[in-house]
């Protein structure tokens, strides 16, 4: 049985924020497919009672002092804006 | 005769004694570039006006009294992931081509205190997601022990360029074998070091929890003084570990008398090719005759990693490359109807199909309704990874095995199948996953092509792992040997 469908990458490709063509669509539901089977083996383990680990050091909430710095100066860092005006990275308009 | 064939405490000695000029170590970089690069094709930006510059400066200060470190006038290489200041850092990815990084990476810093100099910046798998460096968008790097064979990945570039004579040394990044892999595949030393060792600021992230910085080189002691250079705790990276780091040098003492090693079963199995188990087996012998002992031990969820792993870094992925939409920096598509439309067609054209890959998979594995299944359990199954190394460890000092389970394999070999490609990590992959550090050193060839061992230690001990991997290299020739170019 499938375990990832068509609609399913359509709509992940959404979430993700990337066109997909109807040729990738197909590809990605083969792959993705097989990947997640292969993932799948996880599940002869149990894992009940076992903490999830995120990190491997054993650290929460680093804190520093809150010392104001110098930023960046703006030119700087609007270098690598593919379009800025004003000293503003510049976008499509957003309201319709 | 190479220049690079001495090591950096004897290069540093020639300098001292004014035996030798920082622009005849930077000449022998650029001339050997001239030489083999059209063949190796590792370097994706070159800094040589700069590196020259540098380079004359250098000499003026070898004439004066002025303390030089170790590394002073070194030439190194960088992989394309690790931001250099007005130095074009593209992650060999279509999206960040013309990118100008306006500061520089922790380790960049380092180097710059070190006083080494940047060759230029190596060619990698896109966003080091990949094991042959065929998912770059600029170039494919070739295996300078034989061409039509990959480099590994994804720092193929940064062990391809060590092991042709083009610089010293490099940088590479490691995140499921990134490091150890190609360095295994290219005949030279790579250690992937603890997580948390290495600040990870202006390393571009693809998977956070995973990825560290490591030194590629010649020989265990120059893998050793960079490791030293670049390591400690910085306030710009919240994940770097607050750890007093040793003298790495130090621990090279040539004794291992006493060395308890465990040998996973499931390291020198099922997919584990006959003469990679035997150049370990041989191996082993090599140590035990330096007076250690060696036991087979299990690591049981071994074979869960590679799952676990791609699941997790998928997973970050997907978060960390969010930030590539075309806005702040990178490519922006010409034809964006929406702001909407602008992310999709700048991430469609920008991104390569490895990178897309990983990004719908983890996408996937967060989308509402799959989080506990997939995301969660591959986080609870890599405590259990985690847990079957703190268990060896607390009978045994290292733990050895092969890095790879083939040699060098070749190109376009791979392609087709992802999963197939992805096999490759599974030797290496449970050492990021439990956060320990670890290192490929040569310990034998098949057919001419280089095969590395694996020796992993515990938590913060590097010292430990460059011991019994200096003590290896000091009893066997397999680091002397050169590729013929």
């Amino acid at each position: 049985m499938s375990r990832i469908s068509a609609d399913q990458v359509k709509h992940v490709a959404n979430l993700a924020r990337l066109a997909i063509t109807e040729e990738e669509t197909e590809k990605f539901t083969n792959q993705l497919d097989a990947i997640i089977s292969f993932a799948e083996q996880l599940n002869e383990i149990n894992t009940d009672g076992v903490e999830p680990t995120s990190h491997i050091l054993d650290m929460k909430n680093v804190m520093r002092e809150d010392v104001p710095q110098e930023g960046l100066p703006q030119s700087e860092v609007l270098k690598n804006a593919p379009e800025h005006q004003d000293g503003q990275v510049k976008v499509p308009s957003i309201m319709e | 005769m190479s220049l690079f064939d001495h090591k950096v405490s004897e290069l540093h000695e020639q300098l001292h004694k004014k035996e030798l000029k920082v622009t005849d170590l930077v000449d022998e970089s650029y001339k050997r570039i001239s030489e083999v690069e059209e063949k190796v094709q590792a370097f994706l930006t070159l800094d040589e006006e700069r590196a020259r510059e540098t380079a004359k400066q250098m000499d003026d200060k070898l004439g004066t009294d002025e303390s030089k470190g170790l590394l002073f006038g070194m030439p190194i290489g960088v992989k394309d992931n690790i931001v250099t200041k007005g130095l074009r850092t593209t992650c060999a990815s279509k999206i960040l081509e013309n990118f100008d990084p306006i500061y520089d990476a922790t380790v960049v810093n380092k180097l710059h205190q070190a006083e080494t100099i940047t060759i230029g910046k190596l060619n990698m798998d896109e966003f080091a997601m990949g094991s042959s460096n065929e998912n770059s968008a600029y170039k494919k790097t070739r295996n300078p022990w034989n061409l039509d064979r990959v480099p590994g990945g994804s720092s193929g570039g940064s062990a391809a360029s060590v092991a042709a004579g083009e610089v010293l040394f490099s940088l590479g990044s490691d995140t499921g074998g990134s490091i150890r892999q190609p360095a295994s595949f290219c005949g030279v030393v790579g250690m992937k070091p603890t997580y948390g060792r290495v600040s990870r600021f202006g390393l571009v992230a693809f998977a956070s929890s995973l990825d560290q910085i490591g030194p590629i080189t010649r020989t265990v002691e120059d893998n050793a003084y960079l490791l030293q250079a670049i390591s400690g705790l910085d306030p710009m990276d919240s994940t770097s570990a607050n750890v007093a780091v040793p003298s790495f040098v130090e621990s090279l003492t040539g004794d291992i008398r006493g060395l308890k090693i465990a040998v996973p079963k499931e390291y020198l199995g099922e997919g584990v090719q006959e003469k990679v188990r035997q150049s370990v087996l041989d191996a082993l012998k090599v140590l035990e005759n330096l007076g250690a002992t060696w036991e087979e031990v299990s690591l049981p969820h071994s074979k869960y990693a590679l799952a676990a792993y791609y699941l997790l870094s998928s997973s970050e992925a997907s978060a960390n490359l969010a930030r590539f939409d075309g806005v702040r920096y990178g490519y922006r598509t010409e034809n964006a109807e929406s702001l909407i439309d602008l992310y999709k067609k700048t991430r469609a054209e920008g991104f390569g199909e490895e990178v897309k890959r990983r990004i719908m998979l983890g996408t996937f594995a967060l989308s509402s309704g799959y989080y506990d299944a997939y995301y969660k359990k591959a986080q609870k199954v890599r405590t259990l990874i985690k847990n079957d190394f703190e268990e060896v460890f607390k009978k045994y000092d290292v733990i050895i095995g092969p890095t790879t389970p083939t040699p060098a394999f070749k190109l376009d070999e791979n392609t087709k199948d992802p999963l197939t490609m992805y096999a490759n990590d599974i030797l290496t992959i449970p050492v990021n996953l439990a956060g320990v550090p670890g290192i490929s050193i040569p310990c034998g060839f098949v057919n001419e092509l280089p095969l590395g061992l694996q020796i992993i230690g515990k938590h913060f001990d590097e010292s430990t792992v460059y011991r019994v991997a200096h003590a290896f290299e000091q009893a066997t020739e397999f680091h002397k040997q050169k590729p013929g170019l």
